[in-house]
Order: C-alpha cells, then structure tokens, then sequence
C-alpha cells in the first residue's frame, strides 16, 4: 500500500516534468522548423542586405525586409503608446479608488473585450478609426491620407490590448497588501501619493511584465492590424503614411507564391523573424527587469 | 547610553525643523475625549456607546479577548475606517478639542497627529533611509538636509542607527522582524507626531525585540500621549499608566493600571484578569 503511494508519486512528478520539457520543445521545435524553411533565402542572400534593404520586388528575386520589420515596430511602438497610460490610470481607479459595485461591474466588461475576435476590431477600424483618421486627423498635419495608416492600425491594436493590459495590472495592483496602503495612508499620505509613491513603485516590474506581454501580443497581431494600414510596401516617414507589418504580409502572400521557391522561403523568413523578434523582446525585458530589480528596492 | 539618545530629541538646537512643533507641544493640551462613539460594519454593532478620555503624556492600554473591538477603535483615532465604506460611525472623537468626525475636518491632518504602528511590521517598498524619510517628504520637506537630520535622529532613537548606518541606502524589507518595526515606528515619529498608536505592535516580535520596543515607548511618554492595544496583560501591567479593559465592543472598566490590577469593581474584569475567558 505504501510502496504504491510512492510509486504514484514518482509517477506523477515524472510525467509532469515530461510535459513541461514538452512545453520548452514545442518553441524549439517551432524555432527550427521556421529556420529549416527559411534558410534557403538566407543562403542565396547576404543577411544584411535581407534586413536593411527596402527593395522588395519578390518576381525579380528583391527581397528586403525592412519596410515589415520598421512597420512592425511603429504600429507596436504606437499601440502600447497609448495603451499603456489608458490602461494604468483605468486599473488603478479599478484598484484604489472605484466602490466594489463599479469595480463589479467593470472586470467582467474588461474580461469580455478580451474576448471579441479580432476581425471584429479589424471592422470597428475600418468603419471608424480610419475614416475619423481620414476626414478629421490627418487634415490638420498632412495633405493627404486615405486613413489607412500606422496610426490607424496603432490605435486599433492599442484598444485591442488595453483589456489586456488592465487585467493584469489590477491583478498586480490587487498583489499589494492592504498593510502596505495602510501604512502610507496612516502617515498622513493622499491616496493619490500612495498610488505614485508606495503602489506604482511596488508593482513596478508587474507593470512591465504585462507591457512585455502586451507587446509581444501587438507584434502578431494580425487580422485586425492588416484591415486597417494600408499594406503598402514602404518604410512609413509619418504616421499617417501607409504601411506593412509583418504578420499582414505573410496572411496576404501565403496561398500565393507556391509557385516561386525563393518567394516561400522569403515569407517564411518574414514568420522566423518575427518569431525572433518575440523571443529575443521577451528575453532582453527580462534581463532587464533583472539588473533593474537588482539595483533598486521594490519590495 | 539611553540618557544621552533621548536627549537627542527634545533639546537638540541643532535640528531647526522640530522647534515649532516642540512649543506647540508645550502650549497645547495633548487630549482624546470620545462621546457616544458607535461603529458599524455591516450590519454588526462592533463598539457600543464608547465614552473615554484619554489622559495625556502617558501610556493607556486597551485590553480585552480577541473580537472585542479594540483594534476597530484604534482605527477611529486616526480615521483608517474612511478606507472601508461598510464602516458606519456615529458620536464624536476629539483631538485637541476638534471633532475629528466633524464634516470640514481633513483626514490627512489628523492622521498627522498620529503615529500608527501596526501589529506587523509592514516597510514601504524602498530603502530604509526612503523609508524614514517617506512621511516627511509627503508632507513638503524637500531639503536634503532637512530630510538626512530627520532620518538619522529617528534611527538613533530608535536605537537602529548603529544597526542599519552602512546599509541605509538597502531595501528596508531585509532588515529582521523586529529591527523592521522599530524601522516602522522612527517612520511613524519623522511626521512628528502627538499621538502614538499601537495595534498589537509587539505580537509579531521575539521577546527580546519586544523588550526594545516597549523600552522606546517608556522613553516616547514624556513626549506623546500613547495608546496601545494589547494582547498580553503582562504587557500592560509594565508600561502602562492606565488601562481600558473591552468586552463585546463595550468599555467594562478603566483606571489607573495599580488600581486595575488590584481591585477590579467589575465581576467581568475579575474573570478576565484571571484568566476564566480570553
């Protein structure tokens, strides 16, 4: 009876470890595949001239890649610019400030605009965002815009995450013991001190953490983002120019290049690299967040 | 070694910042009255008709078993309840002669007066020097002169000083359990306040930790009023001068501690002392 308790025991640790080194291959397993595939452009071009080249003539053999790549980081960029504001002031009101009823109210809205399909965002964009961009913003910096821009797909991936965004933060918010709070208050602080100076500061690498998974969220993103910014090839000098991410070339192209090897490659090239960007973002935040814990006292 | 850390507080010329609040000290009368003090949670009457007054310069005690108010009315001293809207109270709190309950008065000022130590420990999340120097700064004082006076003068009263002196600039949350709360109670005296409140402050410690802090409290009574809500009676049978015994969210008994301790009037009170309930 005993000796099968520990057989059960060991059985049960060894599975589960078994299943989480799975969990790691499956990256690794994603990560080769996508460079197999993508290796045979890499070989007949120069990596640099792959990067940093803005030529992209696929039926010629031209292959640049930096309009996607600079594409990806400006709508990004954009998108967690303003999320990330929004969605801090929204979840410490939801934390600090709001009555249970409000707060009651909210989290299961939060919850729900996670949910919506992305193509319904790509929608709500095209019907609103990009018209309003069109007719109301662009006019007042640049001559001429069809709306179809990097802020358009900016602003609809920043509504995309900002549920995201704010139902971490008030997990994180909601980590910080009331002793804490009560501390500040009790020494003669306002709320709104508290918040800057005890709470914001404690859940500061929460913060981050959730702008890490936001980002690299806003990086993939795709149906949503390709319905609204343009997917012309060139390196946006505006936000108000048009422009081609990543994730919306390899969802346009996909089906039709089966014909062309060098193009295949190509596409699968963009999927590795954006793979890359994801992983190397995710690893470098977390050194980061390392030195910086190290060097200053959250806790 | 005592002697001359205390005199570090009152008749040290050189730290300018103190003298307006040390003659406001002299002039005002330090004083809690409390009338007709109700609360409700919910619907749970916790204090019943509380009417006390709270002598000054001195150490009062509040003892009673677990649940009967006595750290539910050490938050209305310093209005902690306005955090928790279920919280209803009724009847008037006086300090220095104003109602604090009474609609024109500002809650931050109040806190202000008094100095909190909780039943743990609980630093902010930053160093111990920022530590200190959090109440000060919240409160205006900006000069990094002023603000270094402060923060070493209280670390020396508190006897931490020495202890925590070339780690200042570290996280506040290494430092053990009970170097931690007199960290908490030097942060609680650089708001300089009149008051000094303690919810079980010395539960959480090891016995010699505890001696430390209760030592520091004979030593703040010159200066502040204290109120300490306790656990152990042998707690308040050496370092108070009065006793407030609860029960059920009401005030059976009070006096001065002797007294107390020797002749109890209340059936209640001779049972709590010895030991029939806790």
């Amino acid at each position: 009876m005993r000796r099968l308790r520990v057989i059960k025991d060991k059985t049960a640790r060894y599975l589960m470890v078994l299943i989480a080194i799975f969990t790691l291959l499956l990256l690794l397993v994603i990560g080769i595949s996508l460079f197999l595939k993508a290796f045979p452009i890499m070989k007949e071009k120069n990596l640099w001239v792959l990067l940093s080249s803005s030529n992209w003539k696929p039926f010629k053999g031209d292959f640049g890649f930096l309009p996607f790549i600079l594409s990806t980081l400006y709508v990004s960029l954009i998108a967690i610019i303003i999320a990330l504001p929004f969605s801090i002031l929204t979840s410490i009101y939801l934390n600090s400030y709001a009555s249970r009823t409000v707060r009651r109210l909210f989290e299961p809205v939060i919850d729900l605009l996670s949910g919506i399909p992305p193509v319904i965002y790509g929608v709500w964009g095209t019907l609103t965002v990009v018209p309003l961009i069109a007719g109301k913003i662009a006019p007042r910096f640049v001559e001429f815009s069809t709306g179809y821009t990097v802020l358009a797909g900016g602003i609809v991936l920043a509504v995309m995450i900002i549920p995201l965004l704010i139902s971490i933060m008030v997990e994180v918010f909601r980590s910080i013991p009331q002793a804490m709070t009560d501390a500040s208050l009790s020494l003669g602080a306002t709320k709104w001190q508290t918040v800057k100076k005890v709470i914001l500061r404690k859940s500061f690498p929460g913060i981050i953490a959730a702008v890490v998974l936001a980002l690299s969220r806003a990086f993939g993103e795709t149906m949503a983002v390709l319905m609204v910014c343009g997917n012309i090839t060139q390196i946006p000098h505006s936000v108000f120019d048009a422009c081609y991410p990543l994730p919306a070339l390899i969802a346009n192209n996909y089906g039709e290049m089966l014909s062309m090897p060098s193009y295949e490659s190509a596409l699968m090239f963009s999927a590795f690299l954006l793979f890359i960007i994801v992983v190397l973002f995710n690893g470098l935040s977390r050194f980061t967040l390392n030195q910086i814990e190290k060097r200053y006292q959250f806790s | 070694m005592i002697t001359q850390q205390m005199a570090l507080i009152p008749d040290n010329s050189v730290i300018e910042m103190k003298e307006p609040t040390l003659l406001k000290k002299v002039i005002n009368n330090q004083s809690i009255k409390i009338e007709h003090l109700d609360v409700y949670i919910e619907d749970h009457h916790i204090l019943k008709d509380i009417n006390l007054t709270i002598p000054e310069k001195s150490i009062t005690c509040i003892i009673g078993p677990s649940g009967c108010g006595k750290s539910t009315f050490l938050k209305t001293l310093n209005r902690m309840h306005d955090e928790t809207p279920e919280v209803k109270i009724s009847g008037k709190v006086f300090v220095d002669d104003e109602n604090i309950y009474s609609p024109g008065v500002n809650v931050i000022d109040t806190r202000k007066k008094m100095g909190l130590l909780a039943q743990r420990p609980c630093p902010l999340p930053m160093s111990i020097f920022d530590n200190v120097a959090y109440g000060p700064r919240i409160h205006g004082i900006k000069r990094r002169k002023a603000l270094n006076q402060t923060v070493i003068q209280y670390l020396q009263y508190v006897g931490l000083w020495d202890e925590v002196r070339d780690r200042i600039r570290t996280s506040a949350s290494r430092l053990s359990i009970g170097q931690q709360q007199r960290l908490c109670l030097a942060r609680g005296l650089a708001i300089e306040p009149e008051y000094i409140l303690g919810d079980e402050a010395t539960s959480a410690l090891d016995p010699l930790s505890t001696k430390k802090i209760e030592e520091l409290f004979i030593k703040l009574r010159e200066k502040y009023t204290i109120i300490l809500v306790t656990h152990t009676l042998r707690q308040a049978r050496r370092i108070a001068d009065h006793i407030v015994f609860m029960y059920l969210g009401k005030i059976i008994e009070s006096g001065p501690t002797e007294e107390f301790f020797k002749n109890p009037k209340k059936q209640l009170t001779k049972e709590y002392l010895s030991g029939s309930f806790s």
